[in-house]
């Protein structure tokens, strides 16, 4: 019962908190500008008009459109819950509970892409084909991140793996992951979530045919990936293991509002770089991490 | 002070791979600058006890790698008009992926060289291994002269580290020496540069094969 008692309130917390952090993200590209910006909730006022409106779909899409886009949501959900908030642990541990994190994570990218070429529509099938070639790069990071962290700790659960800190290399893993953050939810050098212009979008041209609720799931489900991911990066290179349970709450809180407002600065400062440019700094993120897993080893073994 | 070394090192082998992956030309010369200055440093943090002709090196080597030859760079590259280095002969992402595997290669090379027990925790060799290595990488794989030069400075720079090595049997003098050889080579490529444009309105050394009248 009790544990029944705990997952739900994890749920409550992952499905409430989420969509908070883009509205962070809003208003510190609010304040570098010099606007009074969107409210703070505004992404709740969204999702709850969304969720009342009607559904329109287009004539080629099977049922599969709708399924695999609340998959989708579904999968980012069940990832989350696999992730540990700090003290308050997780409440499903098991060894190599990362792997299946970061394919969970994969899947919900594979059901987005599947729903955005199961519309018919040929602009949607290129920015499905842009989403995962920039992921192929991605996902190489963030599997040497996680192999970073699992050689620092000698152990494949992600509650061991995220306890201590990254040791030596946690700038250079700090960077590689808050490279690949930018990536994974679309933010600004790679893509811009405010454009609509059709040549630069990456994620949204997947979703333009979503609408009502689909399009509240995807909304939600890119909130929760970018909490997913902030948390992720905090707890992987501060060492909130060793910290007393509200110390480690506290500073995890404060991560996760830091990580934001970077995302905001970042946004702000720079400009989305051209599409040839991606992989570069993709590769560098990976090559950050392949280097943070070089300093592990290393120290692992002297 | 061999953990402050170590993280100056690591900077310049960090720097290395910036330099590999920059494609404008002017960043290229900010990069092979910073590192001359990290460099110039090294010599400071790894004398413990002040000595005027390690200061007297140190400053030099910051001014020279760090303002002149910088200088002298962008003036040729002002009077060349190019700022960049399109297609280059190895691309970008390539460069950065060989450099990196070069990297690793130096670190695990230099555990194997016979190397005295003050400097088997240092990463001076490896680092001297890699930036050699980065310079040769960019010297093959750049189109430009320009840029060509930058990978000549980065390659100087790993023969640098390798000299810190041997700090304490070789008199400063002679980096004084190399110094200006290096200051004088940066100059007179420099005017190089201005011919070969005015030659041939490129500065691509790829059209350099070619015998004329």
């Amino acid at each position: 019962m009790t544990s029944f008692l705990e997952i739900t309130i994890r749920l409550a917390v992952w499905l409430l908190l989420a969509p908070l952090l883009p509205g962070i993200i809003n208003k510190v590209k609010a304040w570098v500008a010099g606007r009074r910006g969107p409210p703070l909730l505004q992404l709740y006022y969204d999702l709850a008009k969304l969720w009342r409106k009607g559904v329109v779909l287009s004539t080629l899409a099977s049922p599969g459109f709708l399924a695999a886009t609340a998959f989708s949501w579904v999968a980012v959900l069940a990832a989350a819950l696999l992730l540990p908030l700090g003290p308050w642990g997780t409440s499903l541990s098991f060894r190599g509970d990362v792997l299946l994190l970061v394919y969970l994570l994969a899947l919900a990218r594979f059901c987005t892409a599947g729903a955005a070429l199961e519309t018919g529509s040929a602009f949607e099938g290129m920015g499905a084909a842009r989403e995962v070639s920039y992921a192929v790069l991605a996902e190489a990071a963030i599997i040497t991140a996680v192999l970073t962290l699992s050689v620092q700790s000698r152990s494949l659960s992600l509650e061991a793996m995220l306890a201590p800190s990254a040791g030596a290399g946690a700038a250079l893993l700090a960077a590689g992951l808050f490279t690949v953050l930018l990536a994974e939810n679309c933010r600004v050098p790679f893509d811009d979530p405010n454009t609509h212009l059709e040549l630069t979008m990456i994620h949204e041209v997947m979703v333009l045919d979503h609408s009502g609720p689909a399009l509240a799931a995807v909304l939600h489900g890119a909130a929760m990936k970018l909490l997913l991911f902030s948390a992720l990066l905090v707890q992987a290179v501060l060492p909130l293991g060793t910290l007393p349970a509200a110390a480690a709450l506290g500073v995890l809180l404060g991560g996760v509002l830091a990580v934001a407002v970077g995302v905001g600065l970042v946004e702000s400062l720079l400009a989305r770089y051209a599409f040839r440019r991606v992989p570069l700094l993709l590769t560098t993120a990976f090559l950050l991490c392949v280097f943070a897993l070089l300093v592990a080893w290393k120290g692992g073994a002297a | 002070m061999t953990d402050g070394l170590n993280l100056l090192v690591g900077l310049a082998m960090g720097l290395n791979l910036v330099a590999l992956g920059s494609s404008r030309l002017p960043s290229l010369i900010q990069v092979a600058a910073v590192q001359g200055v990290v460099l110039g440093v090294m010599p400071l943090v790894m004398e413990p006890d002040f000595r005027w002709m390690a200061v007297l090196i140190a400053v030099a080597t910051m001014a020279m790698k760090g303002l002149v030859i910088p200088a002298l760079l962008r003036r040729a590259m002002r009077t060349a008009n190019i700022d960049r280095d399109l297609n280059p002969l190895i691309g970008f992402v390539p460069s950065l992926l060989v450099g990196a595997a070069g990297m690793i290669a130096a670190v695990l090379l230099a555990r194997q060289l016979p190397l005295l027990p003050e400097h088997q925790e240092s990463l001076l060799a490896p680092g001297a291994l890699a930036s050699v290595f980065t310079g040769l990488l960019l010297l093959v794989g750049r189109s430009k002269a320009i840029s060509q030069v930058c990978g000549y400075l980065i390659l100087e720079n790993g023969i640098y580290l390798f000299g810190l090595l041997l700090i304490h049997s070789t008199p400063l003098l002679v980096e004084g020496g190399i110094l200006l050889d290096l200051t004088v080579a940066v100059f007179v490529i420099g005017i190089i540069v201005d011919r070969i444009q005015r030659a041939f309105d490129s500065l691509d050394t790829r059209k350099l094969t070619v015998l004329r009248e």
